[in-house]
């Protein structure tokens, strides 16, 4: 059974659509990522399968649980961490933990150690005297993995668990959400950083409250039309300019000191770069067609969706 | 509902309040501020009321009415002046309320056995207070005139006239009329509605703006064991209060307390946990602390104060606001603090108050967990 | 008031501000050069938003220098406020009004004279592709045609230097790109553009690019002097099956400093490339992950400002409270 299945859900608010018609399955032990913008509906998607919210129309079940007939069942067996921090910043660490613990009905035989385990695990032994208030961004992040973890629940949402993280801390996060893979807890987070989504088992690119695309990151990249050619220059505007007039619109795209075009024609569009820039006598140090990011493909997906430049 | 759950909020809470040594302060100073405030300036008994006097005649029967008011406690005297337009001066500033014109002739009219007449100019843009002070007024003189004519029947031997009608009024249960006897009674219910809405008003409003309920909401804890959660370190700052509005009672203002105490603490109980359960619904409904205390502020306090019969009696209200009357808790415990304090009787002529007063707090207490919704939206 | 330094546009020299005992920007001194688009990284309270508080003139430094375009941050910060453009996360437009009473609002804020005011609209309006929709209120906008009338609204005034202040948080990523097109525009025109993102690839698009840790500068140069300069461990690149359980494997190896997923792959950050390369190459085959491809490559920014945040943690020893 799959851990999450969510069956055509929708929610709106009055006029807006703010998740239209989700259909997915979730199997257990697996880290989903859910890919898209601020406004996608990402957020919603997670209060409606964290049984805070209910749909306006369609079915989901987590762990088996229906999520508005069976919400507090539901509540059981999952771990939610929202996207503004949700802890109690004038409680300290422990204070915070031993709370959620309570309010869960962690029994006393045993918590002591699952408390110690999970705060070594998320490097928060020395600080658990500390008011979570006065604690860094990442590790605020960790302390609200931990509450969310104390019931050991078979389903984690985390919902933008790393925006405004230190990459340092990022990757610490993400370090622990793989040993937790371990124990078959599945794992549905969301995020708007493209790359950290390539960490995930398998992804789903949402915009404006639908699934664009579902699969692992390589069964998505294959979405992408086209290849990208990566062209290395020290003189990247000049050129990104000279060959914006003479390639089709919209496939240059200017990256710090490399330009990228998307192609079908690896080999004609090849020929035209290099006789374009040599005739403009800009250099290049570098040509070569590159694996596709997922924001390539994110790109490319919601350009062939709709004229996406002039979406409201 | 898992008391293990309940204990939890309530320990958490307790945490908060504790770290948050201001408001737990105001929470505490608050009401002693309101009771010394209201207590003093509420008081309906005028006394020293500032006066001036134009003495025309400027004679030793003048000085003696005039030292007959200097010697009033009820009055105080402001100076003299010379004439009408500074009358008018210390009556529009404020200076006084009250002047006495004694006229020229005064002295000779009086020692000729006439009736003399002195002029009274009294402030009556505070019509009560303009209409106390007259009474008073009238009573110096009316002593003072006694007195003459007392001195002139004895100058000529006869026998001291009494006045063929005398009433004896006779008043019970606050027999020296002290207004703070009944004010202070009436008062702890007014303090203790605002308060204790008001500390419970930002409970809820605080983790939904803070955003911690959606946290809490995605956990199997249930509705009334939040609610009670949070109600138990408030009902205790709650009770404090009670407690130190009674002794400030017995000790600062001598209000005498003729009932039980244990009756007072239990109804004090019954109207805390209806009022602090009000607050919390307001905070349910409204999300927001700001808008919560503002709520809070206007649902209890005006209410509270005006129709509970604390300043305006009941029983002369037109009916229709008689009738809103009863919605106001505070109307019941105001009735049942004053029959403990000043009548000193007990639940065989209360229960009626009693009882809706424990109607009202069941009411809240359900009010605000049929509010709670565990969903966000 | 003219700058002795006229190429550069931002001068800051020991920048210093204190909240109380919290040192939130330590002695930072850089400089940014006309037309330069300079890119100002670090997480969440590192001191970000305070540095650029104070180049604008909101706040005081309590001690050090700067000055912006020409003017001195203590003592002109008017003269500041009239040639910066400021465009922060939190899009500063007025949803009720339309896209063409926003515009009108800050062309009265910014005091644009009468017979500029239609050439300067109609300029935002083509630039930020809203000429349609002029008359639309601002709320109906996606989130990229905010940010774009948020920018147009910001440089109405054509303001030498613009500070962008997270400007492409939670954006689309096609947004983001046209966003950055207009950037590269601004650039190209001898605007300088100083623009903070926590985005690791978006940094690579700055010309330099500063690293603020804990009130600290702790990284300043282009992009490519940084992955070649600072970074002193090598990286190699390993594509093998299971990664996430290779991972702990080879982060028990002797000489390995740190291994992260990175895409499919895993990027382990060692002291000695050649040797661990050997190393993996005989190891991971015996326990069961057959056939790894084992390359070194140049480091990501995010390696860069991984290794070197963990080199500061390391040197504190201890991780210090954050104070808002």
């Amino acid at each position: 059974m799959a851990a999450i299945r969510m069956a055509g859900l929708t929610k709106s608010f009055g006029d807006l659509r703010a998740i239209d018609g989700l259909t997915l399955d979730v199997e257990e032990g697996e880290i989903f990522a859910l890919v898209g913008p601020d406004g996608a509906g990402k957020t919603t998607t997670m209060r409606l399968l964290a049984a805070i919210l209910d749909p306006t129309s369609g079915d989901a079940w987590v762990a088996g649980h229906h999520i508005v007939k069976e919400a507090e069942a539901a509540k059981e067996d999952i771990g939610y961490m929202s996207q503004r921090f949700g802890l109690y910043t004038d409680l300290t660490v422990i204070e915070n933990i031993e709370f959620y613990a309570d309010i869960y009905g962690v029994p006393r035989r045993g918590r002591q150690e699952k408390i110690n385990r999970l705060l070594a695990f998320s490097n928060l032994t020395p600080f658990k005297q500390r008011l979570a208030g006065n604690l860094s961004g990442g590790m605020k992040q960790k302390l609200g993995l931990a509450c969310a973890l104390i019931h050991t629940p078979k389903v984690l949402f985390l919902d933008e668990p790393t925006n405004g993280v230190d990459p340092s801390s990022r990757r610490d996060f993400w370090r622990i959400l793989y040993q937790l893979l371990r124990e078959r807890v599945t794992i549905f987070v969301s995020t708007a950083y493209l790359d950290e989504a390539e960490r995930a088992n398998r992804i789903g690119l949402m915009d404006h409250g639908k699934l664009l695309a579902v699969g692992t990151p390589e069964e998505v990249k294959r979405l992408m039309r086209g290849t990208i050619l990566e062209i290395r220059t020290a003189e990247a505007r000049r050129a990104t300019a000279v060959l914006r007039a003479t390639l089709p619109p919209g496939s240059v795209s200017l990256f710090g000191d490399r330009v990228h075009v998307v192609t079908e024609d690896v080999q004609g569009a090849g020929d035209r770069v290099r006789e374009a820039l040599a005739g403009s006598g800009i250099e290049t140090s570098e040509l070569r067609p590159i694996e596709p990011t997922l924001e390539d493909v994110f790109v490319s997906v919601l350009g062939s969706s709709a004229a996406a430049t002039s979406r409201t | 509902m898992k008391p293990r759950r309940v204990l939890a909020i309530a320990r958490k809470e307790y945490l908060q309040i504790r770290r948050d040594p201001r408001s737990l302060g105001m929470a505490i100073a608050m009401p002693m501020l309101l009771l010394v405030l209201f207590g003093y300036a509420l008081t309906l008994d005028v006394d020293r009321v500032p006066v001036v006097i134009w003495d025309q005649s400027e004679s030793p029967a003048s000085r003696e009415l005039i030292s007959r008011f200097a010697g009033s406690r009820y009055f105080s005297l402001k100076g003299y002046v010379r004439n009408y337009r500074e009358v008018e001066r210390g009556i529009d500033s404020g200076r006084t309320l009250m002047a006495l014109v004694v006229p020229r002739d005064f002295a000779g009219q009086v020692g000729s056995g006439r009736p003399a007449a002195v002029q009274l100019i009294v402030d009556g843009s505070d019509s009560n207070t303009a209409t106390i002070a007259i009474g008073y007024a009238e009573g110096v003189v009316q002593t003072y005139s006694r007195e003459i004519t007392l001195r002139a029947t004895q100058g000529l031997g006869g026998r001291p006239l009494n006045p063929p009608v005398e009433m004896r009024p006779r008043v019970w249960f606050n027999a020296d009329m002290e207004s703070k006897n009944y004010i202070i009674p009436g008062l702890i219910p007014v303090i203790m509605m605002v308060i204790a809405a008001l500390l419970t008003s930002l409970t809820i409003a605080r983790e939904w703006e803070r955003g911690t309920m959606e946290q809490l909401i995605s956990t199997p804890v249930k509705g009334p064991e939040l609610i009670f959660g949070k109600l138990v370190p408030y009902f205790v700052i709650g009770m404090f209060d009670v407690l130190l509005a009674v002794l400030m009672g017995e000790f600062v203002f001598h209000v005498p307390l003729r009932g039980s105490l244990l009756l007072l603490f239990v109804m004090a109980a019954i109207f805390l946990v209806g009022a602090l359960s009000m607050g919390m619904v307001i905070s349910i409904v409204a999300k927001n602390q700001l808008l919560a205390n503002q709520l809070a502020m206007i649902l209890t306090f005006v209410p509270a104060f005006i129709l509970s019969g604390l300043v305006y009696a009941i029983s002369v209200m037109p009916w229709p606001i008689r009738l809103v009357t009863y919605l106001v808790p505070a109307r019941y415990f105001v009735a049942l603090l004053k029959g403990i304090y000043l009548k000193g009787v007990g639940l065989n002529v209360l229960a009626g108050e009693a009882a809706l007063l424990l109607v009202f707090a069941a009411a809240m207490v359900a009010l605000a967990n049929f509010q709670f919704r565990k969903k966000l939206g | 008031m003219i700058n002795p330094q006229n190429n550069k546009a931002v001068v800051v020299k020991d920048l210093e501000r204190r909240f109380g005992k919290f040192v939130a920007v330590n002695r930072v001194s850089f400089d940014v050069a006309k037309g330069e688009i300079f890119g100002f990284l670090g997480p969440n309270g590192a001191g970000k938003s305070t540095t650029i508080r104070m180049l604008c003139g909101i706040l005081a430094p309590t001690s050090g220098s700067g000055t912006v375009a020409g003017f001195d941050v203590r003592t002109e910060a008017e003269k500041i406020k009239a040639h910066i453009g400021y465009m922060s996360q939190k899009f500063s437009l007025y949803e009720d009004l339309t896209v063409e009473e926003n515009i009108d609002f800050y062309s009265g804020i910014y005091r644009i004279p009468p017979e500029r005011k239609r050439e300067r609209k109609e300029w935002v309006l083509e630039m930020a592709g809203l000429r349609e929709h002029r008359h639309s209120p601002t709320s109906v906008l996606s989130g990229g045609w905010k940010q774009r009338l948020a920018l147009g609204c910001a440089i109405l005034h054509e303001p030498p230097v613009v500070f962008l202040d997270e400007p492409t948080s939670g954006v689309d990523p096609i947004s983001r790109r046209q966003f950055w097109d207009l950037i590269y525009e601004l650039a190209g025109r001898g605007v300088t553009i100083f623009v903070t993102t926590h985005y690791m690839d978006e940094a690579e698009y700055c010309d330099r690019i500063g690293l603020i840790y804990r009130g600290e500068l702790i990284a300043l140069g282009t992009p490519a002097k940084l992955k070649t300069e600072l970074m002193q461990e090598d990286v190699l690149e390993v594509h093998c099956e299971r990664p996430q359980e290779a991972m702990e494997q080879i982060s028990n190896l002797r000489g390995i400093k740190e291994v992260a997923l990175f895409g499919k792959g895993l990027h382990v950050v060692t002291e000695d490339g050649a040797a661990t390369a050997k190393l993996l190459r005989a190891v991971l085959p015996e326990k069961g992950y057959a056939a790894p491809r084992v390359e070194p490559i140049a480091p990501s920014l995010e390696d860069v400002f991984v290794s070197l945040i963990e080199a500061r943690d390391r040197a504190e020893n201890n991780q210090p409270a954050v104070q808002a």
